[in-house]
């Protein structure tokens, strides 16, 4: 087996032992002397708890404790966090209410925990939870957004009076008032995007241990970032001092955001554990992650964009309510702030934008990132308001993109964001040519003699990822650095471990990196071994979400190589008996230049464990190196993708006809991995806009709690996709990369929204745009047209 | 899922004995939608009785001009059946419909009709075609079976034994499916035959299946599907929930009608 080099679509490597079953998920693990963990749930969006009454549970077979928010009280165990602070615009600080593990005198969204039952059998667990009485003292729920800040609105937190959080703001209102004011036309639109409930398919589970001997905790849990849920269990909610503290994140499946955070059930496993002095597990149900994972997007907003007659955007005025539910989960306050607001730019040269953002709380599950967290909302709407402007000038939407798009970089936005790199009139120009855009219009009529209607929709998104620099973030009120560490340990035998910070849930990482370590080292990628997701193997490291692990993490790993080189070539400058300024490495060999002598790197690595034949003194012995890099920028993937749907008019279905996705990721180490991340990308973002929406009715029950209610896409909703490239190398990490995870997500649902919405002729298309509201639109489309005429 | 005795019912006497013996007893037949109503501690029953070992409840055949399915044949027996293709082969496709093809592996169609989902498809098969549901006591005409939302004529300890449908001279099966659970948001069912000229809707209504006079008035004087233009069938009494309002269930029983016409 010869080295893979960057560029080449490798197999991956893990999913043997996913397909044959032989994973270790969280929920596979089994340790002695087990116990099961069953949550009683508040059935109320909104209550007092007057009373637990729980004697008869607690003598029923197996029982083994019933904890409450008032052990968590008494153990001085800290409430759950939010890490990233925000600013109103008075300067006050973000209201958080306190977010108790088990709740405390209160409950707040149906699905709230408020005890907890340890139990020999998960039965018995249930069986006992099922007893337990819990006297509840029902209050008015503010469960819908629009409405939770109105007077008289029932007051969730004490804290946050009209429920609201904060009042965020960036940008020049002054200059953006002025500019819609001598604006020729004025485009507006009001915008809903939808709720979601993120559904990865291994659900949360966690596995909490104590050891008597050496007073230290170990909890298995199914973390996207294992490090950092460690540093706020033990930092902040005080289980234990990190170092007597180990957090594995073992296989895990699918996060999609929702893994990142800190959550109850976990924190509540892991307490449990030392005052059961067992260990104790429990596994999410699907109806508990429906109810009680953090949910995703939910906002409402109202923007206006100015065009002067040039047909040139001048300016940008946006205002959004965001739902962060009943309690701030860990990076909540960001997600609509700092991951929104700095994209509304777009791809376009907008001189000046003003967004006003409120935080606001209801009697609904926590919100915080998913898949494209911020960036989708920001996404839809400058994608979604430069279309009904291009529509209502009559211009061309894909001239009017062309006509506004910036072209010269770096670029500075007026909200925050530096673009780096990009070319997004060649991934427009190349979007239509592939798409065969010219021959739409025969398309549109071949499905009009056929009784049906064609539309097409455009989405040139831009993302900010590859989050972040440190000092940025911190500038921003970010409670962590966003850099990413990584450690090379290569054996006597020249085998390679990769110890990262990142952590694959789903991504391939194993696969990706080994093959970036394979092609820098010149070894074959089954001598490398990548480890990561145990905080007592990687040192230090950030986790993954915010397709941070290439641009980041792998950039880490290219530091650290470089290390490993750097060394080798001390020790091989011995072997080689030449100046160590002559030695180069390339093809897996050490070579001196100018001469036929060389060492391969495994000689290298024996020799530098060896130690003989180099002074110990100046050469420490042994080859391991570790690095931490911090990006200089965030990275800016872009790219435009075309969705064609068909509807049939009668029935208001909508089937997607043709997808052309192009895009700028800047360096692309495995292109099949990329290709199937942009495939389940555009999956989440058309389920978004056809299929998936989380809905509470007005006293806060959860009415899409299962799969009967809530549409996951399937691979009957989706076409084949046309997946292609530009590129513009990312100026801001080593290997110029840009990151993929979430483009898909992020590009999609407007694209889906900008077809429907042209080819029923009506711009007022909800998400999901189900057959019902298609139909309706349609409806409504043909009634003002009557009346028109 | 709460702890209940199990019973292996040997034959339709034994069932019924049991049934009638046993403390709070539930039939399980194809268990597609009891075992996960068990699994979420949604129902308790003292025992469960399964008939999944009483041969006599199984099969499909033809006595004459009607159609015998057994009330434990599988939706999918009934799917890839070539007797059921040749005698009404809506119903075939109609089964091949229903669900997923694990669902249509073991679900049944006495289970289904037992039921009486108001959003499954058998229902609406079963009234359109005038069918008869056999049971452990008697026969009873669909059309005095259905009685509103998950209720049925049925007693409690009387246990489906097959089902049985007169041939009709055509027959036709047009299901609009629940984006999310993929039951029926509208299916209509459109026959003509032995037990006249009929139009069943599942999906739809506030109290389950239903049928609609008026368009069965015009079909009988024209089976086409154009004999339905103009007829709209009035919202009030139809379901609006999260997946669709009653005027769009309205509509769509227009438009799936005559799907269900233009394919009989």
């Amino acid at each position: 087996m010869s080295a893979s080099s960057i560029g080449a679509s490798e197999r991956r490597t893990e999913d043997k032992r996913f397909i044959t079953g032989r994973g270790q998920y969280t929920d596979d693990i089994r340790r002695p002397y087990q116990t099961h963990a069953c949550f009683l749930r508040s059935p109320h969006a909104h209550a007092t708890i007057k009373g637990i009454d729980f004697k008869k549970a607690s003598k029923m077979p197996g029982v083994l404790a019933i904890l409450t928010g008032d052990d968590i009280a008494n153990d001085k165990i800290g409430n759950l966090i939010c890490g990233w602070m925000v600013l109103s615009k008075d300067g006050s600080p973000m209201k958080a209410g306190p977010h108790p593990a088990l709740a405390q005198g209160k409950v707040r969204y149906v699905g709230d925990s408020v005890a907890v039952v340890i139990a020999e059998t998960l039965d018995q667990a249930k069986d006992a939870a099922n007893a337990i009485k819990v006297d509840y003292g029902v209050l008015p729920a503010a469960a819908d957004l629009a409405k939770a800040r109105d007077a008289g609105a029932a007051q969730i937190h004490e804290n946050a009076p009209r429920n609201t959080i904060y009042e965020w703001v960036i940008g020049d209102e002054a200059a953006v008032d002025a500019a819609i004011k001598r604006a020729k036309h004025v485009t507006k639109i009001d915008i809903v995007n939808n709720r979601l409930i993120p559904n990865a398919i291994e659900p949360r589970a966690a596995i909490g241990e104590y050891d008597q001997g050496t007073e230290s905790f170990t909890l298995w849990t199914t973390s996207q970032n294992p490090h950092v849920a460690r540093l706020v269990l033990s930092a902040f909610i005080g289980i234990a001092p990190e170092h007597k503290f180990r957090v594995i994140a073992p296989d895990v499946g699918g996060g999609f955001g929702s893994k990142i955070f800190i959550y109850p059930e976990e924190t509540v496993c892991i307490w449990a554990s030392k005052k059961v002095g067992r260990p104790v597990r429990w596994t999410a149900e699907r109806n508990e992650s429906f109810q009680a994972d953090a949910h995703g997007r939910d906002h409402i907003t109202h923007a206006e964009l100015a065009i002067d007659e040039k047909g040139k955007i001048t300016a940008l005025k946006v205002k959004t309510l965001a739902n962060i539910g009943a309690y701030m989960s860990t990076f909540s306050s960001a997600v609509p702030t700092f991951l929104y607001a700095p994209l509304l730019s777009g791809q376009y040269e907008i001189p000046s934008i003003y967004c006003e953002v409120d935080g606001v709380y209801t009697n609904t599950a926590p919100v915080d990132a998913y898949r494209g967290a911020g960036r989708p909302e920001a996404c839809f709407v400058i994608e979604r308001i430069v279309e009904v402007a291009a529509r209502e000038l009559h211009i061309d939407p894909a001239e009017f993109r062309k006509k506004n798009f910036i072209k010269s970089f770096p670029y500075q936005t007026p909200v925050a964001s530096l673009y780096d790199a990009g070319d997004y009139p060649g991934a427009l120009d190349k979007a239509l040519q592939q798409h065969d855009y010219k021959n739409f219009g025969k398309r549109k009529a071949e499905s009009e003699r056929n009784g049906k209607l064609r539309g097409i929709g455009f989405s040139s998104y831009i993302e900010a990822c590859g989050v972040a620099p440190s000092a940025v973030a911190g500038s921003l009120g970010c409670g962590v650095g966003l850099w990413e560490s990584a450690e090379i340990a290569v054996t006597p035998t020249g085998m390679v471990e990769v110890l990262t910070g990142s952590h694959s849930h789903g991504q391939g990482h194993e696969t990706t990196f080994a093959q970036l370590v394979s092609a820098k080292l010149g070894i074959p990628m089954d001598h490398i071994t990548i480890v990561h997701g145990d905080t007592d193997k990687v040192q230090f490291g950030m986790g993954t979400y915010g397709s941070r692990s290439g641009a980041v993490g792998m950039s880490a790993i290219v530091q650290a190589v470089d290390k490993v080189i750097a060394k080798g070539k001390q020790v091989a400058a011995h072997i080689l008996e030449a100046a160590e300024g002559d030695i180069e490495f390339s093809d897996g060999r050490f070579k001196v230049a100018g001469t036929d002598k060389s060492a391969a790197f495994g000689e290298i690595a024996l020799a530098a464990y060896v130690a003989h034949k180099f002074p110990t003194a100046q050469i420490e012995p042994g080859l391991k190196e570790h690095a931490f890099y911090d990006p200089t920028n965030f990275t800016f993937p872009a790219g435009t993708h075309i969705c064609e749907v068909e509807i049939d008019p009668e029935t208001g279905v909508t089937e997607i006809a043709k997808w052309t996705a192009i895009d700028d990721f800047g360096t692309v180490i495995n292109p099949m991995i990329v290709e199937g991340q942009v495939h389940g990308g555009i999956a989440q973002g058309v389920g978004q806009a056809l299929l998936e929406n989380a809905v509470y009715d007005k006293n806060g029950q959860l009415v899409t709690g299962s799969f009967m209610d809530y549409c996951m896409p399937r691979a009957d909703n989706l076409p084949s996709f046309d997946v292609d490239y530009v590129f513009t190398k990312c100026p801001s990490n080593p290997l110029g990369m840009k990151g993929c995870g979430e483009a898909g997500a992020i590009a999609a649902p407007v694209a889906v929204i900008n077809a429907i919405t042209s080819a029923v002729g009506h711009e007022n298309v909800p998400m999901p745009a189900t057959p019902n509201a298609v139909w309706a639109a349609i409806q409504k489309s043909a009634k003002l047209r009557k009346a028109a005429e | 899922m709460y702890s209940f005795a199990y019973h292996r019912a040997k034959n339709v006497k034994d069932a019924a004995a049991l049934l009638k013996k046993a403390d709070d007893a539930k039939l399980l037949a194809g268990g597609q939608t009891l075992i996960p109503t068990l699994k979420q501690r949604l129902a308790g029953p003292g025992a469960l009785i399964d008939l999944g070992g009483v041969k006599e409840l199984t099969g499909i055949a033809l006595k004459g001009k009607v159609l015998v399915i057994g009330a434990m044949t599988r939706h999918a027996e009934v799917a890839n059946s070539k007797v059921v293709k040749k005698a009404i082969p809506a119903l075939a496709e109609l089964a091949e419909a229903i669900g997923d093809p694990a669902v249509r592996n073991v679900g049944t169609i006495g289970g289904s009709v037992a039921n009486n989902d108001p959003a499954a498809d058998y229902p609406a098969a079963c009234l359109a075609l005038g069918a008869t549901i056999v049971t452990s006591k008697r026969k009873i005409p669909a059309d005095k079976y259905f009685k509103g939302l998950f209720e049925t004529a049925l007693a409690d300890d009387e246990i489906i034994t097959a089902v049985e449908f007169p041939l009709p001279k055509k027959a036709g099966y047009a299901k609009f499916p629940n984006q999310a659970s993929r039951y029926a948001l509208v299916g209509v069912f459109a026959s003509t035959g032995p037990a006249g000229t009929r139009v069943a809707v599942t999906g739809a209504g506030e109290s389950g299946v239903f049928r609609v006079a008026e368009m069965e008035k015009a079909l009988d004087k024209n089976f086409s599907a154009k004999s339905l233009d103009g007829i709209a069938v009035k919202p009030r009494g139809l379901n609006t929930d999260i997946h669709a309002s009653a005027e769009y269930r309205a509509h769509l029983i227009g438009v799936m009608a005559k799907r269900a016409v233009a394919a009989a």
